[in-house]
Parts: structure tokens; sequence; C-alpha cells
């Protein structure tokens, strides 16, 4: 008798455990909910050739009466990617619905693609997703689709047919040339040897903004300028830094690293300080006001530029609430407008429904306070 | 042991046998590589042996070594502890987000770093010899329970430079003669643990309960408690290892450290100090975390294909314990048939 | 035991582990055998998880939730199999993750390259079969201890994987390729790799409870050395454990690219740990000697059901990973303590020391 009470004992208190952790809720409460119209229609896609067609199966079909979004990035618990959520969060103030951020602990697509069929099992009305993989989420986002939710792409597309709208934080030609500017002011006399410190070697948005860079540098301008190669970090702090100080060592000419990355260009400016190469090699790419602060001021980069990550966070969640409610479609030619963005101007849906936040901010050192003050990050 | 190994079979020459006096000493080995592989390397890329190459490769080695160090005296009692990396992760955030609050001055933040490791490892202590969880699996879910710690208290946010005191990150190039801090501090640490493994009891212990638990029970060595200050020594140590981490990386992120426990375990494996215990020093597995860094450095400067980075750090992981098994059997062997005679 | 380091005085933290005294009445429950008691434990905390995952979302019961819950484990579940094999015999396979990673790489290089899936997915397995056979070779020809041999297998296939794939990412595989993976069989929310899992299941369940195979493979647990004296091969047998894992991971690695329609480099990262966490929750001894294979199946859907149920009540990863870290520790512990509370109601019943048997074999006493 004793025995079996010492074996329940062990069981409640193992199910004890997991219970607690099952009722652990990440789920904000959710701000006021004004009554929408049921949202239109199954969206229409055209299922790119390789996709399955996949049977919902009895999935709930989206709540007509609330607006609720999952915002899916490519990693959780990324600063740049809660600077995000923070504006999707000020948008479903303004804009009513629900919204919550969950994700995978690394940026792995395999790992995205169980919280995409969750958030679609639970009738989510949207979907906002920053893909790791472009095609690797499509078959699932696909299946959200067909059952009725809207999706989003930010920051990182997935494949074209895999969504309604992809939210571009800016242009990626306009990306590639403004890198390939800003590493001609840095370099002296627009002249010398520069090298790429990016992030992992399958980033889809990366791999495009790295590819317009070196469209741009085809152009005469930028002749003087000498492209060494391409390295990778993997967003990791300690594989960026140990990639940059190679690349130091590597090529002892090095003028520019150029790191489309913000972790990457925080490592490259910490190890050009820690080197003492201020002044003789610059670091430029995208980064966040907040984190190159001190090395701008330092010298280390003189110029870095990136999108109000915010804004595009903010506009991501106006979108997919603007679809639910039906106000656009998604297709191209499609214009709306967002109360407190674009100083008010309609944003126009262009070729491959992709829609761009705007043109990029440049940092430097007359104006890091001001950002770091007015962006928050 | 090595000793009189070394008088082997009649007629051996001096040479031979001080070759083969090296080959069993593993210390000696690793450094005749690494003196080899610097010759070669700086054949082709001079830039590897010049003062600033070397002095960034080191200051990052020495805090692999110094968390080596702590992982080598768990290893050589038969254990294993994989959740260090988060130990460090969670110790270098918590550092710095302290000293971004202002809340204490720079010496008190280290402390509480370093006081927060040994914590951490007193609890792997804990649970692996009171609630006698298997280490394997213990810090496997300790590894995993630490990092959500480092979540939890990071919420969404990274420390930045900026938050940080002006000059924060400069210690990390600190150099007295040439030789970066980092490096004369790992010295310093690696000297410190050798001689208490070589000269008080505990060290002893170590290795006896390493060898055979059982016996080292049964001559009165208290076995678990022995254990439990195994993990709270490398505990303490990547505590140390996760404040010099922020100082070297300056950002700090709640992911920061990940994926380093691997290349703690192979560089104490490549050491020397063999995962079935009772063998090793900690002067190995500090060696075995220089090297595997200049393996690294080297390849870059040799503009090796990225690609490669990883298998050859695979093959030289198989190579050197391999060698290891080896040499350990032909040892067995030969003592075996020594006793015959 | 020359494999997996784990706290080596102690073997009493096992589920089921310890000496019954003779004297003492068996309930119903003790009549079990000790690791059916184990089982039993698991699927009831399955059955309250399934309850409580209920109760969290009314969307938990329903055939998709069922289907994606399902077909997102299959990959490791498959993998579980022969690692809990290995286990069993005292060693561990840590590098299944970066095979996985490396047959998917050359699943897709070769499709990029023209050669057509018949041939690339055969090729794929002897790939596999010979990255488990340098495993084997290593670990019992060589003898060493196969916790650093996989350590760098798992770092050397994820660079070979890397070479091969670069940083590409193949994705135009034909339709049927990719249905085999992600679809449910018509008509139901069945996938079909849970069709595959099932036939591997029993398979694997037969072998290692039905044959002299199986025996073997626990004989060299319990002690290697008396199974040498017995006759039984240790070193072909190991070597052949770890030749079917690299296999498995390479039709494994084969599944993953199917589902996500994506051969990266990268694929399968961090799969090792769910492997093992699932295979020690399952029942299995790290120490070797000990486990069931239906104990694993059962984990395999424990853990599956947990990820999902806490993934609806919308915990991010890294507090799952905490859940599961736990539950670990917990799955370990709980039957230890168990057996101690029982030990010291023994001693407070009978009011002197408990008698020599009642101590587990080599449990540390002070």
């Amino acid at each position: 008798m004793i025995h079996r009470v010492h074996q329940l004992a062990a069981s409640v208190a193992i199910v004890a455990l997991v219970a607690g952790a099952c009722s652990s809720s990440a789920t904000p409460a959710p701000t006021a909910v004004p009554s929408v119209a049921a949202p239109s229609a199954a969206a229409s896609v055209a299922a790119p050739s390789a996709a399955p067609s996949v049977a919902p199966s009895a999935a709930a079909s989206p709540s007509a009466a609330a607006l609720t979004v999952v915002v899916i990035p490519k990693q959780i618990n990324n600063p740049y990617f809660d600077v995000a959520f923070k504006g999707a969060q000020k948008a479903a103030t303004d804009l009513g619905g629900t919204v919550t951020q969950v994700g995978p602990s690394a940026a792995d697509a395999t790992q995205q693609v169980p919280f995409i069929q969750t958030a679609t099992t639970q009738g989510v009305s949207a979907i906002v997703i920053s893909a790791d993989d472009a095609t690797a989420v499509a078959p699932a986002l696909q299946a959200a689709m067909a059952a009725g939710v809207k999706v989003v792409g930010y920051d990182s597309s997935p494949a074209v047919g895999a969504y309604n709208v992809f939210v571009n934080q800016a242009d990626t030609a306009g990306i590639g040339k403004g890198l390939a500017d800003m590493a001609c002011d840095e370099a002296p006399n627009c002249t010398g040897e520069i090298a790429v410190l990016s992030a992992a070697q399958s980033a889809t948005n990366q791999n495009a903004w790295i590819a317009a860079m070196k469209t741009t540098l085809k152009d005469p301008k930028y002749k003087g300028l000498v492209l060494d190669g391409v390295v990778y970090g993997n967003d990791d702090p300690q594989i960026s830094t140990t990639q940059a100080q190679g690349l130091l060592q590597a090529h002892p000419n090095l003028k520019v690293i150029i790191a489309p990355t913000t972790v990457g260009i925080v490592a490259a400016a910490q190890v050009v300080r820690a080197a003492k190469k201020t002044g003789s090699v610059f670091v430029t790419g995208l980064g966040t006001p907040k984190g190159m602060q001190d090395y701008v001021k330092g010298g280390e980069a003189p110029e870095f530029a990136l999108w109000n990550v915010t804004d595009l966070g903010y506009l991501a969640y106006a979108v997919a609430a603007d679809l639910v409610n039906g106000t656009i479609k998604g297709n191209p030619g499609d214009t709306f407008t967002v109360p407190s963005l674009n100083n008010g101007q309609p944003y126009t849906i262009g070729q491959d429904s992709v829609v761009v936040l705007g043109p990029p901010f440049v940092f430097n050192k007359g104006n890091i306070d001001q950002f770091v003050a007015s962006f928050g990050f | 042991m090595s000793a009189e190994l070394a008088a082997g079979p009649a007629g051996r020459g001096v040479a031979a046998r001080a070759a083969s006096a090296v080959g069993r000493s593993r210390e000696l080995t690793l450094t005749g590589v690494m003196v080899l592989l610097c010759l070669v390397v700086a054949f082709q890329a001079p830039d590897f042996l010049s003062l600033s190459n070397m002095s960034q490769v080191t200051t990052l080695a020495a805090i692999i070594a110094i968390a080596a160090v702590g992982e080598a005296m768990v290893i050589i009692t038969k254990n294993v502890d994989l959740s260090v990396e988060s130990t460090i992760g969670l110790v270098a955030f918590v550092v710095a987000d302290v000293l971004r609050q202002k809340a204490l001055p720079v010496p008190a933040a280290w402390l509480v770093g370093v006081g927060l490791g040994l914590a951490l490892g007193m609890a792997n202590g804990v649970i692996i010899t009171l609630l006698r969880v298997p280490s394997l699996v213990a810090t496997l879910g300790t590894l995993s329970i630490f990092r959500g710690l480092d979540f939890f208290v990071a919420g969404g946010h990274e420390v930045n430079l900026a938050d940080l005191p002006a000059g924060y990150s400069d210690a990390a190039t600190q150099a007295f003669f040439g030789v970066p801090l980092f490096v004369i501090l790992a010295v310093v640490v690696v000297v410190a643990v050798a001689l208490i493994l070589r000269l008080t009891p505990f060290g002893r212990q170590l290795y006896a309960v390493g060898s055979n638990a059982e016996a080292a029970t049964i001559i009165g060595i208290r076995s678990r408690l022995v254990i439990f200050g195994a993990f709270a020594g490398a505990g303490l140590l990547a505590g140390v290892a996760g404040v010099l981490w922020g100082i070297e990386f300056g950002t700090i992120y709640a992911t920061s450290a990940s994926g380093v426990a691997l290349q703690i375990i192979a560089a104490v494996v490549v050491g020397g100090v063999t995962i079935a215990g009772g063998s090793g020093t900690v002067v190995g597995a500090a060696l075995g975390a220089l090297f595997l860094g200049l393996i690294n450095n080297a390849l870059l400067l040799l503009q090796m294909p990225q690609e490669l980075l990883q298998v050859i750090y695979g093959a030289v992981i198989l190579v050197a314990v391999s060698a290891d098994a080896i040499i350990g059997q032909r040892e067995r062997r030969l003592a075996a048939e020594r006793a015959l005679r | 035991m020359t494999g997996t380091p784990g706290f080596a005085t102690d073997s009493g933290a096992t589920p089921g582990g310890g000496v019954q005294p003779a004297a003492e009445r068996r309930s119903p429950l003790q009549r079990l055998p000790a690791l059916l008691r184990w089982e039993s434990l698991l699927l009831l905390i399955l059955a309250l998880l399934v309850v409580e995952g209920a109760r969290i979302s009314k969307f938990f019961l329903t055939g998709s939730n069922f289907s994606n819950l399902v077909s997102a484990e299959m990959e490791v579940a498959i993998v579980a199999l022969p690692m809990t094999l290995i286990i069993i015999t005292g060693e561990i396979d840590l590098s299944v993750e970066s095979m996985i990673g490396l047959s998917g790489a050359i699943l897709g290089w070769l499709w990029s390259v023209g050669v057509p899936l018949q041939v690339g997915i055969p090729v794929v397995l002897v790939v596999g079969a010979l990255g488990g056979l340098l495993n084997g070779l290593l670990v019992a020809r060589v003898g060493v201890p196969s916790l650093v041999v996989t350590l760098g297998t798992l770092a050397l296939f994820r660079g070979l994987a890397n070479v091969v794939l670069g940083p590409n990412a193949i994705s135009n595989f034909p339709a049927g390729f990719t249905a085999f993976g992600f679809n449910n069989i018509p008509g139901t929310p069945v996938p079909w790799t849970l069709i595959v899992f099932a036939v591997l299941g029993l398979a694997f369940w037969l072998v290692a409870h039905g044959t002299w195979i199986g025996r073997q493979v626990f004989a060299v647990g319990k002690n290697k050395d008396a199974a040498r004296y017995a006759g039984i091969r240790v070193g072909r047998l190991k070597t052949a454990l770890f030749v079917v894992s690299g296999l498995i991971a390479a039709f494994a690695g084969v599944i993953l690219t199917s589902r996500f329609s994506s051969a990266r480099s990268d694929n399968g990262t961090g799969l090792t740990l769910v492997v093992v966490t699932i295979v020690l929750l399952g029942g299995v001894d790290i120490n070797g000697g000990k486990g069931t294979v239906p104990g694993v199946i059962i984990a395999v859907f424990t853990l599956s059901v947990l990820q999902n149920a806490l993934r609806l009540a919308g915990v991010s990863s890294e507090y799952q990973a905490v859940a599961v870290g736990l539950l670990l520790i917990g799955s370990v512990t709980a039957p230890y303590l168990a057996r101690q509370t029982r030990l010291l109601a023994d001693r407070a019943r009978r009011g002197r020391p408990p008698p020599a048997g009642s101590i587990a074999p080599g449990e540390v006493v002070g």
C-alpha cells in the first residue's frame, strides 16, 4: 500500500512539473477588439509547381469577430525582431486586434514550420513571417492560406506564391547600392580592398543584398574598389568575430569591411577597435543605432544604414489588418494608407505583391544620438 | 609512469626512447605539433606569427582554455558537463546587465558573475550527487534550463557596448610585454589548478574517483563530495570565462556563447584528457584549446574555403582521440607482456 | 564500460533499479516487471498531457493538429530507434544530426546536377552506412570512446555537408517527393511518415526484445567482458549498430528534405539532443544494459505532445526547452526518489537498519 502511494507520489511530482510548464502562458492580454467584417474568401494563390496540394482537414476557419495576428520572426529573442515586434504591438493598439510573437530559438527554417502549423490550427486571422528559408516554409504557408489565414512576409521573403503581401524594408537594389556607396565613402578616394562579412551562408535577404551590391560595383564609378570576398558569420557573435579577425589578417591592405547584418557589423567594429586599426580599416553595413553608437563616435564605423525597424513591424501589422478586413487584396496596383507612416502618403503594392517601407536612413556621427533617442534601438 | 615504460626492449637508442617518451606525453606532443603548424603556416602566410594575429588568437583561446580547465576536472572524474556554454552565456549577460543598470561598480559586478558561475556549478553538483542523475542527463537538462534563465533575464534585449562603462572592452587588448592580459590570466588559472590537482588530497581523489569510483569509495574517499567539488569548480571557472567573454565581445545577446560547449569538450579531449576518466592534465586541456584556436586561425589565414573548417576540425578531434586510444592499447599490451616475463 | 560517462557509482537512478526485500507483500503495481512500470508512468504522463492540451486549446484534438504534431517528430523518432540500441550497449552516437544534414545535402546536390531521386536516395543511404561504419570501426577496432568519436564525426559530417552544398539551398524537388514527407494518407489525418515509423518501430521492437540479436545487445550493455567471454562478438555487434544508426539517420535526412522540400547544409542542426532526450525519457539507462523500445516509442509521442501543447499555449521555444530539461531530470530523479522514500519508510517501519540486499548494487554509502 505504501509502495503504491510512493509510486503515485512520484507520478504526481512529474505531472505537476509538466502541468506547471504547460500552464505558463506567454500570450499578452488582448487589447480592445472592434468588430471586424468577415475576411474575404481565401486569397487566390498561384501554387508553384513544386508544392503539393495539402488537404486542410478540419482546421478551424479564421474567426470573423476578432483580428488575431501571429508574428513569426527568423529567430526569437533577436533584438532586431524584438524591435519590429514593438512596432507591431503599437499598430495593434492603434488599429485594433491582438498580436503575439512566437518562433524558433535558432534561425532555422525547419523549426519555424511547426509554429506556422500551430498558428494555422488555431485559426489566427493572419501570420506575419520573416522566413529563414524561402522555400522550406512555403508548403506550410500555402496550407495556411488555403485554410483562410492571411500571410504577410516581412524582412525576409517567403517564396513567391506563399504569401499575400511581402513588406520589404527597403528596395533590394537600393540596399545594394547603399552598401556600395557607403564603402565608396569610407575607402580613401573610393579606392582599396573591401570585403563582406555576412550572416548565414544561405540567408536569403543578405544574399540578395550582396548580389545587388556586386552588380552596383560593376559601374565605373567604383572601379577603385576591389572585393576580396565574402565570409559568413552566421549571425553568431563568436563566429563573426573570428571571421572578421581572419579578414584583417588575410588581407593586410583591407580598407572596408561591409557587414549587412546587425550582429556582424558590431563584431567587425569591435575587432577593428581591438586590433587598433581604427582609422585605417573602416566598417559599414546595416546596424542598429544603439548597437553602433559607440563605434560611430569612436571612428570605426563612420557611416552605416538601417531602416526604421519599428515602422517595419507597424507596417507589416497594418497590411495584415487591411488584408483581413478586405481593404486590400494584395494584388499589384493596390494602394492603401497607414495614418502614422510615410507622412500619410499612400503605399502601392508592386510586382510579386511586394510593398516597400521606404528609403533606409544613413547614420553618422552627426545624427547618431538623435536617432538613438527617436528610434529607441 | 612514462619513465619505466621508456626503458623498453633493450637496444633502443636514446633518441628513440626520447621520442617515445614525448609520444606518451600528450602535452609535449601537442606542443610539438603546434610548433610544426606555426612553421608550416608562417611559410605560406607570414602574418600568422605577427604580434597582432597571435594576440587575437591567444586572447580568445585563453577564454576557452579557462573553461576547458574546469571541464577537464569534471571529465577526469568520468563525468561530463554540457551546460558550460549556458553558464558562460548567463554570467556574461548578467554581468553586462548589472553594469548597464549601474547597479554595482565593475569589480563587484565581476565577483557577482564568478559567484553566479559557482552557484550554477553547485546546482549541477547537487543534481548529480544528491539526486543521482547521471551527469550526461543532468547537464543536458541544465544546458536548456540555464539558457532559458538567460533568455528570461534578457527579456528580449541585448546589452550594447554603449550601455557599458567607457573603455570596458579595452581590458581585452591590454598586454604586458606583448603578452595579452587574458593569456596571463589563463596561465595563472592553469598553474593554480594544476598545482591543486598535483599537490592536494582533493586532486588525488579526483583522479582516484575517475579511475575507479567503487574502489575509491572502498578506501574511504567521499566520491560524491569530490564529484560535487569538480562540478562546483567547473562552474566557478565557467563564471570566470563568462566575465572575460563579456569583456572581449562587448555586446552580449541572450544567445551569446551558444555552441561553445563542444569547442570546450573538444579542447579537453584533444588535450589528452580521456573521456573514460582518471587521466589527463589541465595543462593538456589548455594546450588543446590553444591548438584548436590556432588551427581555426590558420585555416582562415590560408584562405581555405569556410566549408573545410568544420571538416578539418572534426578530423583533428578524430586523429587526436584515435592516437590516444592506440597508444593506450599499446601501453596495456606492453605492460601485459612485461608482466608475463 | 568504455562509452558514455555518467555518474559511475550509482545505478539506482535507473527506473526499476533496486532489490526487493523478500519479506514484502507486493502490490499489483509492484508485480509488473520493473520496466513496464516505467512505461505505465510514461503513458500516464502522456494521457495527462493530452488532457491538459485539450484544456489549453480547442484545436488540440483536431485531425490537422494531430497530423502536424506527429509529422514534426518522425525524423527524430526513427533515429531514436537505433540510438536506443546503441545506448543500451553503453555507447552513444552524437553524429546523427550531421548525417541527417549530410544526406540531405548530397541528395540535393545530386538532384541539382540531374541525377534522378531513384538513384540519389540509395546513394545517400550508402553514404549513411559508410559514415556509421567509420564510427563503428573507431569505437570497436581502435577502441576510442564513442562520445568523442561521434563528437568528431558530428563536426566532420557537418563540414562535409557544407563542402557539398556550400551556401546553396536546393528546393526544386518534384511534387511527388515532397508529398511523401509532408502529406497525409489521402482522406485521413495520418502522415505517410507515421507509417514509416510504425514499420521501423515494430521491426526494432521485435529485434530488440524477441531475437538473439536483441539479447546480445542487452548482454553487452550489462557486462561487456562477460558477454565477450560468452562468445558474443562485441566489436562486430557495436559496429553493426553504428552502421544501422548511420543508415537510418541518412534515411531521416531524406524525409526531412522531402518534408521541407529544401536541402540545406545546416538541416538537422540541434536534433541530436532531441533524440537523446527522447531515448532517455523512454526509460533507457544512459549507463547501458536497461531500456525498452516501446518505452522510447511512447516517449516520442509524449515529447511531441508536450511541445505541441506548449506551442498552442504560446510558450516560446526556449521555455519549451526548459520544460523538456526539467522533464528529463525529473524522469530520472523521480524513480530514484521514490525508491529512497520507500527505503526510508522501510527503515522507519522496521526500526532497524535495512537488510544488506536492499541497497542497490554500486550505490555509494556515505
